[in-house]
């Protein structure tokens, strides 16, 4: 480590003001800002910071997302050769899957870093870290066959439109993640939505089968599509071990469970906002089971509405953004109880929309400002009556 | 003659087509921007068509601005409109059918098209016939322009067309390349009309705000 921060130190001098590299300045403050917490304090001012930075919140996030990574990728080489052959390894399938990822996660780091790096050298200011984490949430959400270059447009989208032109991070009102799969979702709904895209039917460097028009579809995508009444999809323990077809990571409960474990015990995520979002989407889906219309995705029951589709992943990772979620303590309780019957009723309601999850979170985004100035207001408002009445 | 063209002349009718746009920099009219230019003909049409109405009516409103009384001034504004608004749409009836059934109700909204009645109200009642027509024309093609741009982009990207005609070759789409949908919704309208101001006002410094 000391040899790394030696070696940091003896470039340092290339990258500063008349340096050969100070195009590059940026790009060295945000790796030298990463690897170490940044020396360089506010010149002027009173400042108390905390003393774990958004870098470090970001790292944890990451890591509480690895879970569902790793899982992501045994699942998409598990349903790919269940729908193909049914014979391969617990290594072939790892293999296949992570083959299929990779390519997806170094276009959406590379990307949305590179649009980061050019912003943060374009307005001199450093290097904001907020893409670390929406760069591997954005290759989680997405279905495995959807193209490179739809996610490329995506993320550039994104970054652009929902992050830089409301000032970077920590400024946005959307979460950015959300953004580019809406994006994707409305532009290219081929790709993102269907039966043809949630299993991958070729062969990677040679491991896998190559299938041609391998079709499978998703448990809501049935239960939305279907005329039967109860023609949805039995509950099944594989939809908590996550062995079906879905968006890449969004499918095992269990994996995002380690990953909400992760964020609460360190105190990253709120735990009232993910409690909540359950509530509300239970209480919902159970509400339609028992007085809602006579459809499948009505009929099924509130406990499968749950653990299907991206309704845990957005729960856990991308209803709790600190960002875009509401701040104030009660808030949170009543933007995540909102996010939740929103993405049942979208789901339940709209035959189109399958998955509800990203409108009712994209829609709470731009409520979550709106409930907490009421929540502030109304904390005013009761602590004037109190004041008054002491007076007398 | 010469005054017909003299310079102040010029300067109304070349300002809306730049640094005071009604789009981009009065912010009105957006509404018929983000309902007609997901192809690029019916935007030319309607761009047309709200060009000669603006002009004509600043005209004729200008011509009897000093008889108009004050009180009633905004119904007689109106009669003046509806009269240019359903001559022009009965000639595109006639004339180009299917570009009117495109543009369906929005050649009739004209009528409450905020450009057009912003300038009766703030040029035409208070000058001379023949500014107020330069002055109509003027912002009556900077809307026109804008609307092009946003078409251009919104059916090349949205359909691979222009005006129909197909631009983006078979072979894109053979290798995978697929028409952006959301390109044809009307909020990527609203997208685009915002980089122009950001680069219109990126590149004009006194439009910055400090």
């Amino acid at each position: 480590m000391k040899a790394l921060r030696n070696y940091l130190n003896k470039i340092k001098p290339n990258f500063e003001d008349g340096g050969k590299l100070h195009a590059f300045r940026s790009v060295y403050e945000g790796f030298e800002a990463f690897l170490y917490v940044s020396n360089d304090t506010s010149k002027s001012g009173t400042n108390i910071h905390d003393a774990i930075d958004s870098k470090r919140i970001m790292s944890i996030v990451v890591i509480a997302l690895l879970p569902a990574l790793f899982f992501g990728m045994y699942n998409v080489g598990y349903q790919h050769f269940i729908h193909t052959t049914g014979i391969g390894s617990f290594w072939e399938m790892f293999g296949y899957g992570f083959l299929a990822i990779l390519p997806k996660l170094i276009v959406s780091y590379v990307v949305g870093l590179g649009i980061e790096f050019v912003v943060a050298q374009w307005k001199k200011e450093e290097i904001q870290e907020g893409y670390l984490v929406s760069g591997i949430l954005i290759p989680l959400i997405v279905p495995v066959d959807c193209p490179l270059w739809i996610m490329a447009v995506a993320v550039a989208f994104a970054v652009i439109f929902a992050k830089e032109v409301f000032g970077g991070t920590g400024m946005n009102v959307f979460n950015v993640a959300i953004v580019a799969r809406a994006f994707m979702f409305l532009a290219y709904p081929a790709k993102m939505s269907g039966d043809a895209v949630w299993v991958s039917g070729g062969s990677i460097c040679g491991i896998g089968n190559g299938v041609d028009g391998l079709t499978a579809a998703t448990s809501l995508g049935i239960a939305s599509t279907t005329v039967n009444p109860n023609g949805y999809v039995p509950f099944s323990w594989d939809m908590v071990t996550g062995l079906i077809p879905g968006s890449i990571g969004e499918t095992s409960v269990i994996a995002i469970l380690i990953g909400a474990i992760i964020l609460l015990w360190t105190g990253i995520a709120s735990w009232k906002t993910m409690l909540s979002v359950f509530v509300g989407g239970g209480l919902m889906a159970w509400i339609f089971n028992v007085i809602g219309p006579n459809t499948a995705m009505a009929n099924m029951p509130w406990y499968e509405h749950l653990v299907l589709g991206g309704f845990c992943f957005g729960a856990v990772f991308m209803a709790t953004d600190p960002v875009t979620s509401a701040r104030t303590e009660k808030g949170k309780y009543i933007f995540g109880f909102l996010i939740g019957v929103m993405a049942i009723v979208i789901r339940v309601l709209n035959p189109g929309y399958p998955e509800g999850m990203m409108f009712a979170i994209l829609l709470m985004n731009i409520f979550a400002p709106l409930i907490d100035y009421c929540v502030v207001q109304s904390n005013i408002k009761n602590r004037e009556k109190r004041a008054i009445k002491s007076n007398f | 003659m010469s005054s017909l063209f003299s310079k102040q002349n010029k300067e109304i009718f070349s300002t809306p087509l730049g640094p005071n746009n009604p789009i981009t920099i009065q912010v009105l009219g957006i509404c018929s921007a983000l309902a007609v230019t997901s192809k690029m003909e019916p935007a030319i049409v309607m761009g047309l068509s709200v060009a000669i109405i603006t002009a004509f009516s600043n005209f004729v409103v200008s011509l009897i601005r000093k008889t108009i009384p004050n009180r009633i001034r905004i119904i007689v504004q109106l009669v003046v409109v509806a009269t240019l608004v359903t001559i022009v749409s009965e000639i595109l009836k006639a004339v180009a059918y299917d570009v009117s059934v495109q543009l369906s109700v929005y050649v009739g909204l004209i009528i409450t098209n905020c450009i057009l009645m912003g300038r009766l109200e703030a040029f035409a009642m208070s000058h001379a016939p023949w500014e107020s027509f330069l002055d109509g024309l003027g912002n009556g093609i900077g809307y026109a322009k804008i609307l092009i741009i946003v078409a251009f982009f919104r059916e090349l990207l949205g359909s691979g067309t222009l005006l129909d005609f197909r631009i983006i070759p078979q072979a894109f789409y053979n290798m995978g390349y697929i028409n952006n949908g959301l390109m044809l919704m009307p909020p990527m309208a609203l997208i685009i009309i915002a980089c122009i101001i950001w680069f219109q006002r990126s590149r004009n410094k006194d439009l910055q705000e400090k």
